[in-house]
């Protein structure tokens, strides 16, 4: 076969002097699904970025369909049959399908947008391509899976033979990714090439022909799927062998830690999020949150870490209610949150790493007595928690902006640890972290629980919930439609029907 | 003059005619602004553009049969409004250049923009004519009005339709409400219209389809000049036909506040002007009664305040009604 596509000897340096590509040859045969596999940071956005013409290279060729050719925006990518689906979804949500699938090179008759045309190219699309979608539902209403398809239907109506999908499968469900994967065969079946960029490799082994493995902006694994397992991809990816399966010793069920009764959270908007939740997370297990992200996860946590006030209900931590209370009270009660959206949440980016090691015990002796501060201790404190997490910095000193995600990670999971919390809540902890930081935090996670904390783990990879968790909520529209006790029988699919809203348990508040 | 003499004027043609003409200076500087907030480059500067604007139109057309010693006089008011709507969209270029190539803070700029406006018109009021307090003792033109024919004779559709003098409306007042349907047409009807509210409402997504954020945003505010503009031109050429310093008095921002009411929508705009002309045309009409002067000049900014009240009292009950909805829920 020959190669669509030939990216020759590229390099990309930044203004600031990071390297993210050196010398990277990539190419990708017409016809094939070809895996881009790496950790956060190897530089395959990056490549990616270059070849749909958001990146200008450094150095390097790009070849297509065996001419040379440049690629100094994205309107030439389309031109030359690029697409890319990005990782966050660039639709405009007030409006229609339609309106966002033909965005940009609208139908038109004399002056204005042909609606009837619009909707008609969407609905001939949809079914060629066999992408289901409703192409008069408002983007804001549709749920993440049918999101995802318009982004393809967009690039195939721009004309695009070869789609570039950023980590697609991040956000869905395990039947959504299913149904994503069939439709990428149709794709192929009908002429396309997709570039699949993950770090999921259970997904590249099941969807790809090829794989390409990037590390530290170079290649370092280039190979047929069929020909290699999981671990040795995963070798590729990071230098050394990972473990891939945590060991952990059977659940010892404490006292209740933590209780929530029948809470209830109103947005601002009006919207109810949150509906009669009830759960109880004892002393020595993982109770997980599963759910398609947007079912009211996120809320969930910041209602019972005071973020947000709960509308109706009760939390108990240790019997105390809490609801409705100050962040720093419900630290006090003995909570540990690690936040969601690190960037926001988790750390101050202009502060150092030793003041973002204290911001939740500055106030209390051995740092502060009689109202001053004592920044030797501070300092001395951070050089510990440095050693302790493993957390790469030149110093103290450092500021948090110039930390890499999976070390900004271990800064925040460094400080909430050693809070010695009762109740520790972890939201999407290994998020945006590369394979060696996630290890590390499922690891200590497992300690925790091992010493006889209660951890409640909310993540939307479901790999992760199911891998760490003793028992796991399913969440869907705002409620708890099920918790499963996690064992060897409970498959992915189960898990599923739940997310989707197909199948709820009865009484489950009772089950809590 | 008694309430019932006021209640009576109140429910007459003729208090319809004076609110068309009291919110026309405010629908037409809110198109500006809801077309540059709609692209996501919200303009303050609506008011500075404005008092610019109404400035330059009563100069030039004065100053035309000097400085343009050929021209017929007939074209002396469009030479200003011309000249009046180059600088509101000038005004507007500057800010866009300000914030997007120079990444000023749009806020801010079009802060600058309004005190510059307020200083400069003054300043150069003195230069031209003399005086620092208004254009009086300059013969500068007004803009036409249109008289619909044969429509005086019957009573109450005359004044309806051409005003108290039967004079009819300015053509300013004719183009707010063009401007309005136009308006409404170009935002959800044509590609240019819908790259707007793309660009504003999701600026990648929009980026991500070729669309030109940067040039969008370029002619989201120099339209916005453009029709704010048009609102200070009505106001001295117009309403009045001599210029006063800072005759818009807050005209501008009210047409900000009118944006929001109107749900950041042409129609919803239109009817949230013609609400404040309301509360204004009324405001003059209790002038004539015993009433201090300073508490008949508040009931415009009150109702702005009430309107903003009562929006978010709305909103709030929305949510608790929601909240209750749930609560019996989860205790059922």
């Amino acid at each position: 076969m020959a190669a669509l596509v030939e990216m020759k000897q590229i390099t990309k340096v930044y203004p600031n002097g990071v390297v993210a590509n050196k010398g990277v040859d990539f190419s990708v045969e017409q016809g094939e699904i070809h895996a881009l596999v790496g950790e956060n940071g190897a530089g395959k956005s990056t490549l990616m970025k270059i070849l749909y013409g958001l990146e200008a290279p450094t150095h390097g060729e790009i070849w297509l369909r065996g001419r040379r050719v440049e690629i100094p925006n994205p309107h030439r990518a389309i031109e030359l049959g690029i697409g890319m689906v990005h990782q966050n979804f660039m639709l405009v949500p007030s409006f229609t399908i339609a309106e966002n699938i033909v965005l940009g090179s609208e139908p038109r008759k004399g002056r204005f947008i042909d609606r009837a045309q619009a909707i008609a190219v969407t609905e001939e699309l949809s079914k060629t391509y066999g992408l289901q979608v409703d192409p008069t539902a408002r983007i804001e209403a549709t749920p993440v899976g049918m999101r995802q398809r318009v982004e393809i239907l967009k690039t195939l109506y721009r004309g695009a033979d070869l789609l570039i999908l950023d980590e697609p499968t991040a956000v869905l469900t395990p039947q959504e990714t299913d149904e994503l994967f069939m439709a990428i065969r149709t794709l192929v079946n009908q002429g396309k090439t997709v570039i699949f960029i993950t770090h999921k490799l259970v997904e590249v082994k099941e969807i790809s022909d090829r794989v390409t493995v990037m590390r530290h902006g170079e290649v370092t694994g280039r190979v047929a799927t069929r020909d290699v397992t999981e671990a040795d991809i995963a070798r590729m990816m990071v230098g050394r062998a990972v473990f891939l399966q945590i060991d952990k010793p059977p659940v010892l069920r404490g006292r209740v830690v933590a209780e929530v009764r029948n809470l209830g959270y109103v947005a601002e908007t009006g919207r109810p999020v949150l509906r009669n939740i009830s759960f109880s997370v004892h002393a020595g297990e993982i109770l997980g949150v599963a759910g398609v992200e947007g079912n009211g996860q996120t809320e969930l946590v910041e209602v019972m870490t005071g973020l947000r006030p709960a509308t109706t209900g009760e939390i108990l931590v240790d019997g105390k209610p809490v609801q409705r209370q100050s962040p720093r009270r419900i630290r006090l009660s003995g909570v540990a949150h690690i936040p969601e959206d690190r960037l926001t949440n988790g750390v101050a980016l202009d502060a150092t790493i030793a003041e973002n090691l204290v911001v939740d015990r500055y106030n209390r002796p051995p740092f502060t007595q009689r109202g001053v501060l004592f920044p030797q201790v501070i300092r001395k404190h951070a050089e510990t928690l440095m050693q302790q997490f493993d957390i790469r910095a030149a110093g103290p000193d450092a500021l948090m902006r110039s930390l890499s995600g999976g070390n900004m990670q271990k800064v925040i999971v460094a400080r909430e640890f050693s809070a010695e919390p009762v109740l520790l809540i972890a939201a999407q902890p290994t998020r945006g972290v590369d394979i060696g930081a996630t290890e590390f935090v499922h690891t200590q996670l497992v300690a925790k629980r091992n010493e006889g904390k209660a951890v409640l783990l909310v993540s939307a990879d479901l790999a992760e919930v199911m891998s760490l968790a003793d028992r796991i909520a399913v969440m869907y529209k705002g409620e708890i439609v099920a918790i499963l006790d996690n064992g060897p029988e409970l498959t992915e699919e189960e898990i599923g029907l739940y997310m989707l809203g197909v199948r709820r348990q009865e009484i489950v508040t009772k089950a809590a | 003059m008694s309430l019932e003499v006021v209640l009576q004027s109140i429910f007459s043609a003729a208090f319809i005619a004076t609110v068309i003409r009291v919110a026309t200076p405010l629908i037409l500087p809110a198109m500006g602004g809801l077309l540059s907030d709609l692209g996501g480059v919200i303009n303050i500067a609506l008011e500075g553009i404005m008092l610019a604007a109404a400035f330059t139109g009563v100069i030039v057309s004065g100053f035309a049969p000097q400085w343009f010693p050929g021209a017929p006089a007939w074209s002396y008011p469009w030479l200003g409004a011309l000249a009046g709507v180059l600088v509101g969209m000038a005004m507007g270029w500057l800010i866009a250049f300000f914030h997007l190539e120079l990444k000023t803070d749009i806020i801010l700029t079009g802060l600058a923009m309004n005190i510059l406006a307020s200083g400069a018109t003054v300043f150069l009021m003195f230069s031209f004519t003399g005086d620092k307090g208004s254009t009086s003792t300059l013969a500068s033109a007004r803009l036409p009005s249109l008289q619909i024919p044969f429509v005086n004779n019957v009573p109450v559709l005359g004044t309806l339709l051409n005003g108290e003098n039967g004079t009819g409306y300015n053509i300013m007042s004719y183009l707010a409400f063009v401007l309005v349907v136009v308006i409404w047409i170009f935002l959800y009807r044509t590609p240019a219209g819908v790259h707007l509210r793309a660009t504003g409402e999701m600026p990648d997504a929009a980026q991500s389809v070729g669309i030109d954020i940067r040039r969008v945003r370029y002619q989201a505010l120099v339209a916005s000049g453009f029709c704010a503009a048009l609102g200070g031109l009505y106001l001295s050429m117009g309403y009045l036909s001599i210029f006063q310093a800072n005759m818009t008095a807050g005209r501008g921002f009210i047409a900000l506040a009118v944006i929001f009411l109107g749900n950041r929508h042409p129609i919803g705009a239109l009817i949230a002007a013609l609400i404040f002309g309301t509360a204004s045309a009324l405001g003059t009409r209790l002038g004539t009664m015993a009433i201090p002067p300073q508490i008949v000049e508040m009931i415009p900014p009150a109702v702005t305040i009430a309107a903003l009240i009562i929006y978010n009292i709305r909103r709030r009950a929305r949510i608790n009604a929601a909240a209750r909805r749930f609560q019996e829920q989860a205790t059922s």
